[in-house]
């Protein structure tokens, strides 16, 4: 296949081209052919993608692997565009012959006749940020089972409170291959890989479920090194035997001392969905038209960075072809950046950020985060918790939500504590904690020098599509956020 | 049966069982699904996005016998050629061989659907309906919403959708069977301006014939009506009240009740209610029922994941906790048989999962339950995952409206609501007499004699 002279010669993208074009020959040729169907309308733009991808999960419960599994998922989905209509039509068989349907399909949007621009595509240049030694799916599955095995023994030597341990190993790698009518061609090899510890633990009736899971795009290998999973046990155990001892939460307008990284999920709700390129283009988004104004207090700065190697939330290319790359999102304070694929990107009259993602072929584009996260400050973190007289200080989440519209948002604590007079105080129970997403940051008074990215767990829904993401923070004071505890 | 049976994917799922029974598995089932789906939306004038798609998916299930008990595997391909079929059947016993043997692993030990009745799960005159017939509609639910009130300015747009799908599923021990179904939805979220305040609400209506569907035009006048409802919202000061949840919110929560009894939740004590069956666990005016065979039902299906019968199940009567909900693996770990509540995605075994569940209704409309509660929070909108089933500890965002002297008094959001859902259920304190299905869980309203409500 004919590359761009100035293509580095990527082991990603140079395996997942050749395996698109060994295995289903889809050469340069018979894509920019087949694209060329969409064409046959007047579009603005069209893309092709394919898609193989296999997932390979093994678990443990009550001390054995009872099931191990292997799903396979192959596809195309072709879409064009036309001002702001979109056709999509998508077949999981990979085949000239069920792009050039599919086509047909997704061309139908547009009701005029009379064809689109010839094109040709050039390979695109981009990252390598997950070089990988070997593929972790390659692992046998004796060894995947023998370590879960082992992991399992451990958390149950480890304390004797340990009633279940719910282990479970997924490797999933997957290729894609983005031709478009703007000329670009793209194919990556994306591999990413997790692990997760849950145990439940027991203190007379009472019990409590603990939880650690890690991964990125990496080998599985690294996972498996004795320091890395016992410290993963060791983790899960401490939340749950901490969980024990819980006491109720408070409930009210309080301040609240957020930790370093996972509790970044604050970013991605808050802030992040509500500066995705869609929702501002239709002025839904509760930070539409507010570009240039201060939606965070001085000293804030929030970007998205698709670049870091070997995160969860990275990729050399987003699912359009586009390079990620790092976006300034809030600087200092100010509104500066939204996150845009390339139909949003258009029709604002801007470029696309590398944020065009979608789940699978099934799927269409939309504007996506990668990793979001704040940058550090200048505050000891030690100081920001001796500042507060009484708070809550919160450590770890679960999920999150946000109506894009009204700001609102809630994230749910699952690991916090009272603060009294600059002290750590009692574990409490886990609870929802709600704000208002264009403002909660001009009440973040205190940022620490303590940035740090989460484990590697996060995934992301939006319009019913799930993708790999990361987030980050460095502890933060923030004042009067809404703590939905049960203690009045 | 025979009417219902298609020929070409069970001779594939009978390849793949024959092929890993080859290779030296005890027991297999296998599941072909195929899905077709068309899906518009409409915002504003312009039709912003129209998809058509086909998709069809097999997943294998192998099981080895050992003197202790059967180790599984499950393997499952997009690529139905007779090849890829095969390979993945061969694949899936290597996997199943080194997993590790549990004794309570295996097909039901029969008791396989004898009889399959028509469940009108589809409608045969709507398979040719057209995308552009469902572009009109979303157009007409768009046109209603954005016209209702000037205050409606913008949307996130109206999407029609209508899903055909057939479900083929049989196994080693002999039973095989197919069903279709069809599910066809409208939905449209408009964006109400006032000042400073910017809302967005739903409606959505949803239905296995086109005809079981609202009319266009009064979705998109509902949603309206609801974002409207919303604007000059704000938050109530930190209190405890009574919480009333409307008819479209409180299935969320009979879904949080139901996975506390959720077969594998119960043996593995990872449920709040694992040890309360046979006791009164909700207040005497709460009865919930399981039904799969529903007339027309959303989650309606003549066989379970395992091709058992699905069933009728009692699971909470009068407060009292009558049922788990049990495939045959969990039933077996706890010593009871399968309720009929196995499902089955391609991709994954056997789990459990309600089919048409609701809570039976009793007395009052929300209007008179509002004129009753005096003073308390009605919640028509709730965010977030903070329920924990292992201790049933419950703190949810939350909108709605307040209630004043028996009246609708003004919007509320930015506040939680919190307590335990032990406690919730036992304080139920009035069930509406109104059963409206809007999907696979219906329920009327429900109110909570008092919660934690966080807010100033």
């Amino acid at each position: 296949m004919a590359d761009n002279e100035n293509a580095a010669p990527l082991a990603s993208r140079e395996g997942a081209l050749e395996f698109f074009r060994e295995r289903y020959g889809l050469d340069n040729q018979s894509l920019t052919d087949t694209l060329g169907v969409a064409l046959e309308r007047q579009v603005d733009y069209a893309d092709i993608y394919f898609e193989h991808s296999s997932l390979d999960s093994v678990s443990l419960e009550e001390g054995i692997v009872k099931s191990g599994s292997r799903h396979l998922e192959q596809g195309v989905g072709v879409r064009a565009l036309s001002g702001e209509r979109q056709g999509y039509a998508h077949s999981d068989e990979i085949s000239l012959e069920s792009a050039r349907l599919a086509a047909g399909t997704a061309r139908a949007i547009s009701a005029d006749t009379g064809a689109s621009h010839k094109i040709s595509v050039a390979g695109q240049t981009g990252h390598d940020l997950y070089p990988m030694e070997q593929s972790s799916s390659e692992l046998p599955v004796e060894e995947k089972i023998s370590f879960l095995s082992e992991l399992d023994s451990y958390a149950r030597r480890k304390d004797s409170c340990v009633e279940q341990v719910m282990a479970s190993v997924i490797t999933h790698n997957r290729k894609i291959l983005v031709c478009s009518s703007d000329g670009i061609l793209a194919a990556d090899m994306q591999p990413l890989v997790r692990l997760n510890v849950q145990v439940i633990a027991a203190d007379g009736s009472r019990r409590e479920v603990g939880y650690e899971g890690r991964g990125g795009r990496h080998e599985l290998q690294r996972m498996m090194e004795p320091q890395v999973w016992q410290e993963m046990v060791d983790e899960a155990i401490r939340v749950a035997r901490l969980n024990l001892s819980s006491v109720p939460c408070p409930a009210g307008s309080m301040t609240v001392v957020l930790g370093p990284g996972w509790p970044g999920i604050l970013l991605h709700e808050a802030i992040g969905h509500g500066l995705e390129g869609d929702f501002n283009r239709k002025k839904t988004s509760a930070f539409s038209d507010r570009i240039g104004q201060r939606v965070a207090a001085p000293g804030v700065t929030v970007v998205d960075d698709g670049t870091l190697p070997e995160r969860r939330g990275s990729i050399n290319f987003d699912d359009e072809g586009t390079p990620s790359q790092r976006n300034t999102l809030i600087e200092d304070g100010i509104l500066v950046g939204y996150l845009h694929d390339k139909l949003n990107a258009r029709l604002m009259g801007t470029e696309p950020t590398g944020n065009g993602r979608r789940e699978s072929y099934a799927h269409v584009p939309l504007p996506r985060m990668t990793n979001t996260f704040m940058l550090g400050g200048e505050d000891d973190p030690e100081e920001i918790l001796k500042s507060v007289k009484k708070g809550l200080y919160a450590v770890s989440f679960g999920g999150g939500q946000v109506d894009i519209t009204s700001g609102k948002f809630v994230f749910s604590a699952s690991e916090a504590y009272l603060i009294e007079d600059g002290q750590i105080g009692a574990p409490v129970k886990g609870a929802t904690l709600i704000g208002n997403g264009p403002d909660v940051l001009t009440r973040v008074d205190r940022i620490g020098n303590d940035l740090a990215l989460d484990r590697g767990v996060g995934t992301c829904g939006k319009d019913g599509q799930g993708v790999p993401v990361g987030v980050g923070l460095p502890t933060i004071r923030v004042n009067d956020l809404t703590v939905g505890g049960t203690e009045g | 049966m025979t009417a219902l049976t298609n020929t070409h994917d069970l001779e594939l799922i009978n390849l793949a069982i024959e092929r890993a029974r080859k290779a030296g598995a005890d027991q297999v089932d296998a599941v072909l699904i195929r899905a077709d789906s068309r899906e518009a939306r409409v915002r504003g004038e312009e039709i912003e996005f129209v998809k058509q798609a086909s998709e069809c998916c097999l997943g294998i299930r192998a099981m080895m016998k050992h003197t202790t008990g059967r180790s599984t595997a499950l393997s499952s391909t997009s690529d139905l050629s007779p090849h890829a079929v095969e390979q993945i059947a061969v694949d899936v016993v290597t996997l199943a061989q080194a997993t590790a043997p549990d004794e309570h692993a295996g097909l039901p030990d029969g008791g396989f659907a004898k009889d399959l009745p028509d469940l009108a799960m589809h409608d045969s005159g709507d398979q040719n309906v057209s995308i552009e017939a469902r572009i009109e509609d979303a157009r007409t639910t768009e046109q209603a919403a954005r016209t209702f009130d000037p205050r409606i300015n913008n949307s996130e747009g109206s999407q029609a959708s209508s899903d055909f799908s057939e479900v083929n599923y049989g196994n080693s021990a002999g039973f095989s069977a197919s069903y279709k179904s069809t599910y066809h939805s409208l939905f449209s979220s408009p964006l109400a301006t006032e000042g400073e305040s910017k809302q967005v609400d739903y409606w959505s209506t949803v239905g296995r014939r086109l005809v079981d569907l609202e009319d266009p035009a009064s979705v998109g006048r509902r949603a309206a009506e609801r974002a409207i409802g919303r604007l000059g919202a704000r938050r109530v000061p930190t209190c405890e009240a009574p919480v009333i949840f409307d008819s479209l919110i409180a299935p969320s929560l009979l879904g949080q009740v139901t996975s506390c009894l959720n077969g594998y939740s119960v043996y593995r004590k990872s449920s709040f209610l694992a040890d309360q069956m046979g006791t009164q666990i909700a207040s005497d005016l709460v009865t919930v029922i399981d039904d799969g065979r529903m007339m027309g039902g959303l989650g309606s299906k003549p066989f379970d994941g395992e091709g058992l019968a699905t069933r009728r199940n009692i699971l909470i009567e009068n407060g009292i906790l009558r049922s788990w909900l049990l495939d045959t693996y969990s039933g077996r770990k706890l010593g009871m048989a399968s309720t009929g509540s196995a499902s089955r995605s391609v991709g994954s075994g056997p789990s459990v999962s309600t089919t048409n569940l609701w809570v039976t209704p009793n007395a009052g409309t929300l209007d008179e339950i509002v004129h009753e509660t005096g003073r308390g929070l009605l919640v028509t909108g709730l965010m977030g995952m903070g329920f924990n089933p292992t201790t049933g500890d419950y703190s949810q965002g939350a909108s709605g409206y307040w209630i004043e002297g028996g009246k609708i008094a003004f919007p509320v959001e930015e506040i939680t609501i919190a307590s335990n859902l032990g406690t919730m259920l036992k304080t139920i304190d009035a069930v509406g007499e109104e059963l409206v299905w809007r999907g696979r869980t219906a329920s009327p309203p429900l109110r909570i004699q008092q919660m934690t409500i966080a807010g100033e």
